[in-house]
């Protein structure tokens, strides 16, 4: 009987290489400064005051 | 195997830590907005809170969604891309092993089950309502009920959070009495739910995480595709249902291994008395944790 072979998943690769291209469009757009620049100010409504 | 239970649960700490690490806010009575924050923070995390040092992906995606028209009548293409790639690329990796390892308010939830008291489970249906949250109160809602000004609302924070409650609403009152005049019956209505959930964990076992986190609900989308997950060796298991007993997430992993509750705690590898359930890395078995070496394993 053939001993079972444990084969790659390559689908992870793909779907998370993927992913990082999306983030780094965001970054080409400047996301990020966008994104820290909210998570800097006390979102009011966020927390149920606003 | 006390020993893994333990380390996750340091793991946990040290991660809750890790994303409140600014521990200046009770002399300065301000939050964290240092460079930290272009960080996401993996887990459900207030950034509101006084102590965050990174961004939460659910608030920020829901003010990025509302305030799409402007930015884009500014010449602005922020349409999330860094935030759901981020989010994306951890859950390509790890998927809900976030929410067992790294979540603070799942932590909150753990700690809170310990409470001694009579236990409940929850519904498996209510596993759907996350989903529907995700998609109407993050992004839909956001996106499209705007104002005459024709910025969005981040909803879900708003009307349900109770992690912004607890870990931004209430610090910020007790630091900031101005505030507390502005406190009205939204807050009520998140204090309320806030109160609801917390005592939702005492009696079941992460119920916010199973009925309604919405970042929980997109990192199980990646429950058949993650990198890092959980597998069963159907021909070690005996169908002794001992997974079922164990599971924090009401899974029933001898029957659907791949399910979107999973979080990768590895409380049933740990009870698995005959190694069935492996850890498994992009198709690589890691190894077997079991309670006992597999000294029953069923002849086949």
């Amino acid at each position: 009987m053939a001993a079972k072979k444990n084969l790659i998943r390559h689908t992870p690769f793909v779907v998370a290489l993927f992913f990082l291209v999306m983030g780094f469009v965001g970054v080409y757009f400047q996301e990020p400064s966008r994104v820290m620049h909210q998570a800097w100010q006390v979102c009011l409504s966020c927390i149920g005051i606003g | 195997m006390k020993v893994m239970s333990l380390v996750r649960k340091w793991v946990q700490t040290l991660f809750a830590l890790l994303v409140n690490g600014s521990w200046s806010f009770p002399f300065t009575r301000m939050i964290y907005q240092g460079p930290l924050k272009v960080i996401c923070s993996p887990g459900l995390n207030c950034y509101s809170c006084p102590a965050s040092t990174t961004y939460c992906p659910m608030g920020a995606l829901q003010q990025l969604m509302g305030g799409v028209r402007m930015a884009l009548e500014n010449g602005q293409y922020f349409f999330g891309l860094y935030i759901v790639g981020t989010l994306g690329f951890v859950g390509a990796l790890v998927g809900r092993l976030v929410c067992g390892w790294a979540c603070p308010f799942g932590l909150v939830q753990e700690l809170l089950h310990k409470i001694p008291s009579s236990k409940f489970g929850i519904p498996r249906w209510t596993r759907y309502i996350k989903f529907a949250i995700l998609l109407f109160m993050v992004v839909l809602l956001p996106l499209f009920a705007v104002d005459q000004m024709g910025i969005g609302s981040p909803w879900f924070c708003k009307y349900l959070c109770p992690a912004g409650t607890l870990e931004a609403g209430l610090p910020l009152l007790l630091m900031q009495p101005s505030l507390r005049e502005t406190a009205g019956w939204l807050f009520l209505n998140k204090f309320v739910i806030m109160i609801g959930f917390l005592v939702w964990s005492v009696l079941a076992s992460r119920p916010f995480c199973r009925t309604t986190c919405p970042l929980g609900a997109f990192y199980a989308l990646f429950s058949k595709v993650k990198m890092v997950k959980l597998q069963l060796d159907v021909e070690r298991c005996t169908n002794c249902q001992a997974c079922h007993k164990v599971c924090p997430m009401g899974v029933r992993f001898n029957e659907s291994p791949e399910d979107t509750e999973c979080i990768s705690c590895m409380a049933c590898s740990r009870t698995c008395n005959f190694g069935a359930i492996n850890l498994e890395v992009a198709g690589l078995r890691l190894g077997t944790v079991t309670k006992q070496k597999t000294i029953n394993q069923p002849t086949v």
